[in-house]
């Protein structure tokens, strides 16, 4: 079909985040970045705005606190959820459903894809590339500038890069998803901010949202504002739910 | 150092590196592999060495020489894999050389699964390996807890000259909060026990765990026990929280001790005052303490919590001389206790009596 299905909004605040236009959209980064809880919130509001959508957990690098532990509330919300075979089942074995080829072909989904981690954890969407050649997809690549091998411009542009190289796609849009967990203030958010459009520039790869619980994003200077992207957490430890 | 987001399996490799750790001998293991990823990545930054052995046997007899030549040095792996170091382990206590151990716990017996568990507790406390031995156990209950500990570890094993094991588990591995580094000088004592050669012409040093005469084997024995006994009065931690009114103490360590302090604050709003003392050193095991707060009145039971059938109770119940009730309650096989049902625990217990 090779179609872009645009989404219309109406006019939003910034607690409400605007989703791209693509049919498919790739969460990729470094472990830990935040890809999950991006790809959750993203699908969330995929389904408000009123599209069919589903959420691909190819997670195959991690076996705790990934986007199939939400299964119910993603249900919940309207959205399917296709799993690795053994996800959440205490087997280690890295094995993806043939379920997948299936959102290449029924293209009324919007469809969401949560890669696992790293270089390593990208190498699953490979199997998946002509499809993605034929599609309009996004890839976005997930910085959280806090997180360890991911403090600097050359380490966070070696890990795209290398996304890339093991993915064989190319990443389409930036999210600085910079934070501290439950200790993340606008400033944490903002820190990451400079180093963000450095890597936006050197790679020439627009930044396409800032990402953080709504009532730090909701301070963003209004330069910023619409690339709000407020997130929710979902993948709490079991002492917090 | 600002505050990072880190894994408690990242911040335990971090907080060795900045220890002045250097030798890293490991086998790859869920849950916690992330150690030897990051150490692989980060040890030939700064000078280090990381070896993929080819089993965890060879990795505990790597860090065996290592430690026998006087470096920093660790290893790490989960329930099964620390299984097959006991008896590397054993032969480490016997010659006393200091190492780090690292047990991200996972389900077991067997082969078991790769969610988190705390039934090693026997295995790390009790002995594990064959022979008179101790080995220093830490149990931090969270990521900043768990790099604090790493690096009094380090300092802990070479005072001693003696194996110490961090024991986790999969969730506190897994799970990520901010961390700071307070960069600090390290200071690494002198070894002058270490075998690296005798070109100064100064006798030979000699590693050993090997004792053929029953009375020097007996003698070395009794000698490792003298200082186990420093161990038990020097470094026994633990945390106590709401104990000084509490009816009801909670006994838990790691996760779930986590899981117990958002419980007593539920207790709390439902006029139930529970209290929670939790070992961060499980062996020395916090007697006194225990000793303590069950000789006072106010304190009418005590609820063990484990992600196991029951290993630590016997050492609450040990303590306390079971003057007191010592109840239970736990989930096993990679099963974490629920705020919700720990609570209905409590009001049980509290209503039995």
């Amino acid at each position: 079909m090779g179609n872009n299905p645009s989404i219309r909004h109406t006019k939003k605040g910034s607690e409400e985040l605007e989703i791209g236009p693509e049919r498919i959209a790739i969460f990729t980064g470094h472990f830990g970045s935040g890809k999950t809880e991006t790809a959750i919130n993203y699908s969330i509001a995929s389904a408000r705005a009123g599209k069919k959508t589903i959420i691909v957990d190819l997670d195959i690098v991690n076996p705790y606190f990934r986007s199939t532990d939400k299964k119910d509330v993603l249900n919940n919300a309207g959205i399917e959820v296709i799993s690795p075979n053994f996800a959440g089942t205490g087997l280690d074995v890295p094995s993806l459903p043939a379920r997948i080829y299936s959102v290449f072909q029924n293209k009324e989904y919007r469809v969401v894809f949560d890669v696992g981690g790293d270089d390593i954890g990208a190498v699953a969407l490979g199997s998946f590339n002509p499809y993605f050649k034929q599609e309009d997809y996004r890839m976005y690549y997930v910085i959280n500038v806090h997180r360890p091998l991911s403090g600097n411009k050359k380490d966070i542009i070696e890990m795209l890069r290398s996304i890339e190289n093991h993915s064989r796609l190319g990443v389409t849009h930036l999210i600085n998803n910079s934070n501290l967990s439950y200790e993340t203030t606008f400033y944490d958010i903002i820190k990451g901010q400079p180093m963000v459009e450095e890597v936006s520039k050197e790679c020439n790869i627009p930044i396409a949202y800032i990402s953080g619980m709504p009532e730090v994003i909701g301070n963003l200077p209004p330069d910023l504002k619409a690339k709000a992207f407020p997130i929710n957490i979902f993948l709490h430890p079991i002492w917090d739910q | 150092m600002a505050k990072v987001l880190m894994k408690g399996n990242e911040a335990i490799a971090e907080a060795a590196i900045q220890a002045g750790c250097r030798y890293f001998f490991g086998y790859p293991i869920t849950p916690q592999n992330e150690i030897p990823a990051y150490m692989a990545k980060m040890l030939p930054k700064v000078g280090g060495s990381f070896i993929q052995a080819e089993s965890e046997v060879s990795a505990i007899n790597m860090v065996y020489g290592a430690a026998g030549a006087g470096g920093r040095v660790m290893t790490s792996s989960s329930s099964p894999g620390i299984s097959l170091k006991q008896e590397g382990i054993s032969y480490i206590a016997g010659a006393e050389l200091p190492c780090l151990i690292v047990n991200i716990v996972r389900g077991g017996p067997g082969l078991g699964g790769i969610q988190p568990a705390q039934s090693d507790y026997f295995q790390a406390v009790k002995g594990g390996g064959h022979g008179d031995y101790r080995v220093v156990v830490l149990a931090p209950a969270g990521i900043q807890e768990m790099a604090d500990l790493v690096i009094d570890a380090f300092d802990i094993a070479d005072r001693y000259r003696n194996p110490v094991m961090i024991m986790g588990d999969g969730m506190l591995g897994q799970m990520m909060e901010p961390v700071e580094f307070a960069k600090k000088e390290v200071t690494i004592s002198e070894k002058p026990w270490a075998t690296i050669g005798n070109k100064e012409g100064k006798p030979r040093n000699i590693i050993n765990s090997l004792f053929l005469d029953t009375q020097d084997m007996e003698n070395h024995v009794l000698k490792l026990f003298e200082k186990y006994k420093e161990i038990e009065k020097n470094e026994v931690r633990v945390e106590c929280y709401n104990c000084e009114d509490a009816e009801i103490i909670i006994a838990a360590y790691g996760t779930t001790a986590r899981i117990a302090k958002n419980v007593i604050q539920k207790a709390g709003a439902q006029g139930i005052k529970v209290g929670l003392i939790r070992p961060i050193t499980l062996w020395p095991f916090p007697t006194d303490v225990f000793k303590k707060w069950a000789e006072a009145d106010h304190v009418k039971s005590f609820l063990t919590v484990e992600m196991s059938m029951g290993q630590m109770i016997e050492d609450v119940r040990l303590s306390i001389k079971d003057t007191k009730p010592v109840h239970f309650y736990g989930r096993t096989g990679g099963m974490v206790p629920l705020p919700g049902d720990l609570l209905k625990e409590i009001i049980k217990i509290r209503g039995e009596k």
